[in-house]
């Protein structure tokens, strides 16, 4: 597969710089890492698996690669009892019986085996996600959203369409891909995915942002923020997620929260500002006592100092 | 068979293309990555070499995340990675290279620039190689709180270079590991008074006197850039070592255990930390696959209802029987914990997975002993914050008789007495230690009695197997009356032995 650069290489994308720059064009900030394996990815035709704590932008990444090259978005949310009939294809039976009866009530007679072809061809197929996208003649970027929430043996369905961007019905062949699209696979990390699905992917690990990179988030999502306040947010998130807590804030809530202050018209974040915000920012009693704690400990160990 | 002389040739060609000297080099990182626990299959291994084609090679940081997003597939692997990144390429750069001369180099080539760069605070120190030898200790603390005060890399760097050649004291050839440089150099630096220093001046600077928000951020943001500089020292102390013993011999020193691989028993403290840290998401993952398993473990009985309904679709004929979710009844699980100092770490960390997937049970009570024994499940009711649970378990359970030793025969024979009646066949009974009894009497009577009465009666065990019934170990002797006896030494072990639980 290596040498076959029909295949693998789609060449979407020039250089690392370029993934970089064309996705901060669409509002995604993202750092040497994320636009790295973007661009591997496409390099290498091979899927990209997103893994992080909530609400660090691993839906939003598959979504900005979408819009920046517009492509049509087909996502496939997992969930607990996902089949291949929500995920691949299935058999449109009704229309089958459909065709079965107006077969019987018209008088010209038609043979059994020219029927049964008739009925398994493609009219009656019904196409879920995954076979959409790769029988999609439009460029598509294909999102799996939070795959660990299939069962191990489902995850057995998305090997063949990961590996060999192929699809095989008993009753019609391989459907083999038009393209290969991007394919971006979303974790939570509730459950330890197979080897077989993790070895066929390219890892990535988003994590919470840099200070630097969470302020540069802020001023670019927040209208109508000042840099300073940027700045203060940041830092305060970065302390309180220091805090060994239930929840840390994600940047969603990061944002959230700066909004609100903007919106409340905060120019300084000062300690009772923070107080009466905070629950924007943690969403249990107890990691807000935590951190209200942490601050005023430190303001015994100043007056100490 | 085609399949493998295709890979064959696959290897071939990425060793043509990106050159015979890095496909040796990533060999040698790949066998390293191997030994240090990573799971890096064949094919991962291809892929590496395809990515780095793709890469200019020249680029540092995208040749790391190239090989990271190939050959490493869990965050928790990463650490090591990147310690093994650092030895097999960081350091193999042209400015890193440590000749019979390459400490005066070394100098010439950062010292003098940086020097430069920031002026004051060292007048002499510039200008001829070796320079930096001149630098007395109260201009390198200077330099230091210079380079932190302006979170100034390339300053930070040759700081840190300048304390390890001074206080690392290090040998060539002597069998030392590079966290006792570390110590040595970061001990003589007395980063704490430094960090005192700059919050001092940041008070100073600014107009009013800070508020307490601003001082906890000001102290978190110096804490940050501290913590960057400890890393240049310890990337510098590899460097050294690498020089002096070679990159294999090194790689070896730094094979550090993954999260899950640490020894309950002889963790370090830094160990015990990301001991805590991999527990957390660890209990997110059990309670989700066990609730998991319960509802789809076996099929209930038919649901009629539901049946009919699904017909409707296929013209009456029920194609598609449905059935009931089975709803088994959740165990009830008694943990009754070996305390003593030993084994201490192990029942902190069983008792927090326990109670964190206590959801999974219908109920979990939890008894801890030295030599006496106290039931401990009220810190853990309505408590929202196991880790303070714990803590108290820790400090206020009363678990002394006569000396604080480890009786397990009495601690037994007490839970007996006070809370045998409570066991029942739902009940499943958990027995964590090492049975090492001090020659104690065993009444190993008690653990029959429940065993007539429970469910289970599970013994996990924190000691190698191979020291059971060494010394006063007494495993043996409890063991006949268990369903089990589980060696549980290890996160990965704790994990499984739950999972056979439910």
């Amino acid at each position: 597969m290596s040498n076959d650069g029909s295949l693998a290489g789609n060449e979407r994308f020039e250089s690392v710089d370029q993934v970089r720059k064309q996705l901060a064009e669409v509002n995604y900030l993202s750092d040497e890492g994320i636009a790295g394996i973007v661009f591997l990815a496409d390099r290498l035709g091979k899927p990209i698996m997103v893994e992080g704590p909530a609400g660090t932008g691993k839906t939003q990444l598959a979504k900005s690669v979408s819009e920046l090259l517009g492509a049509r978005l087909i996502r496939l949310q997992c969930y607990e009892g996902l089949d291949e009939s929500k995920a691949l294809y299935e058999w449109n039976y009704k229309k089958q019986l459909l065709r079965i009866q107006a077969t019987k009530s018209s008088d010209d007679a038609v043979d059994w085996s020219e029927l049964e072809e008739d009925i398994f061809s493609e009219e009656f197929l019904l196409t879920r996600p995954l076979l959409e996208a790769i029988t999609a003649d439009d460029p598509v970027v294909l999102l799996i959203d939070e795959v660990d929430r299939i069962e191990v043996e489902t995850e057995a369905l998305l090997l063949e369409i990961l590996s060999d961007f192929q699809v095989s019905i008993p009753e019609l062949g391989t459907i083999e891909a038009k393209q290969i699209p991007l394919v971006f696979l979303t974790s939570n990390n509730t459950r330890e995915l197979s080897e077989a699905l993790k070895r066929r992917c390219l890892y990535l690990h988003v994590d919470y942002p840099d200070l630097d990179r969470e302020r540069e988030i802020v001023l670019m999502k927040v209208e109508g923020i000042t840099e300073s306040l940027a700045d203060q947010v940041a830092r305060i998130v970065r302390s309180i997620r220091q805090l060994e807590l239930k929840k840390s804030p994600s940047v969603s809530e990061t944002l959230d929260w700066a909004r609100t202050l903007v919106l409340l018209g905060v120019h300084n974040v000062d300690a009772e500002t923070a107080t009466k915000t905070v629950n924007i920012l943690l969403k249990y009693q107890t990691d807000i006592n935590k951190a209200m704690k942490e601050f005023k400990n430190e303001a015994t160990f100043a007056r100490d100092g | 068979m085609a399949e493998v002389s295709g890979t064959i040739r696959t290897a071939q060609d990425a060793a043509s293309s990106a050159g015979g000297a890095i496909l040796a080099l990533l060999g040698g990182f790949i066998v390293e990555l191997r030994e240090a626990g990573l799971p890096v299959s064949l094919t991962e291994n291809l892929d590496a070499m395809e990515a780095v084609r793709h890469i200019p090679l020249e680029d540092r940081e995208a040749f790391k995340y190239a090989l990271a997003a190939t050959l490493v597939k869990n965050h928790a692997h990463w650490r090591a990675f990147e310690t093994v990144f650092e030895v097999y390429f960081s350091l193999r750069g042209k400015e890193y290279a440590v000749g019979d001369d390459g400490d005066t180099l070394d100098l010439d080539d950062f010292d003098p620039a940086d020097a430069d760069g920031q002026g004051e605070g060292q007048g002499e120190g510039q200008g001829q190689g070796g320079a930096g030898d001149n630098l007395s200790a109260e201009e390198l603390a200077e330099m230091l709180y210079q380079s932190l005060m302006r979170a100034d890399q390339p300053m930070m760097r040759a700081t840190a270079r300048q304390a390890v050649k001074r206080f690392a004291g290090m040998e060539p050839g002597r069998p030392v590991g590079g966290t006792y440089y570390l110590y040595r150099t970061l001990r003589n630096l007395d980063l704490d008074e430094v960090l005192e220093r700059l919050m001092e001046s940041a008070r100073q600077q600014s107009p009013e006197t800070l508020t307490p928000l601003e001082e906890r951020l000001e102290h978190d943001e110096y804490e940050s850039r501290i913590e960057e500089l400890k890393q240049e020292i310890e990337t510098e102390i590899r460097r050294r070592l690498v020089a002096d013993r070679g990159v294999e011999a090194m790689a070896k020193t730094l094979r550090k255990p993954l999260p899950e691989d640490i020894d309950f028993m002889h963790a370090s403290r830094e160990e015990m930390l990301s001991l805590r840290k991999a527990l957390q998401p660890l209990t997110r993952r059990l309670a989700v696959r066990l609730a998991r398993k319960r509802r789809h473990g076996r099929k209930g009985a038919l649901d009629f209802r539901a049946t009919v309904r699904s017909s409707l679709s296929y013209g009456g004929v029920p194609a598609e029987p449905k059935f009931k979710y089975p709803r088994p009844s959740k165990p009830e699980i008694f943990v009754i914990a070996d305390i003593s100092g030993s084994v201490a770490a192990f029942a902190r960390f069983t008792l927090h997975l326990v109670h964190a997937i206590g959801g999974q049970f219908s109920k979990v009570r939890s008894f801890v002993f030295i030599d006496g024994l106290d039931e401990v499940t009220r810190f853990f009711e309505g408590a929202d914050d196991i880790t303070e649970a714990i803590h108290r378990v820790n400090t206020e359970a009363d678990v002394v008789w006569v000396d604080g030793h480890s009786d397990y025969g009495h601690a037994l024979e007490v839970f007996w007495q006070n809370y045998g009646q409570d066991v029942g066949s739902k009940t499943t009974v958990l027995i964590l230690g090492d049975a090492r009894n001090n020659y104690h009497a065993s009444q190993s009577w008690v653990v029959k009695e429940i065993e007539q009465r429970a469910r289970h009666v599970y013994w996990l065990n924190p000691e190698p197997h191979a020291y059971w019934d060494t010394g006063d170990s007494i495993v043996g002797e409890y063991g006949v009356h268990c369903d089990g006896i589980f060696e549980v030494r290890n996160l990965r072990q704790l994990e499984r032995f739950v999972d056979h639980l439910v």
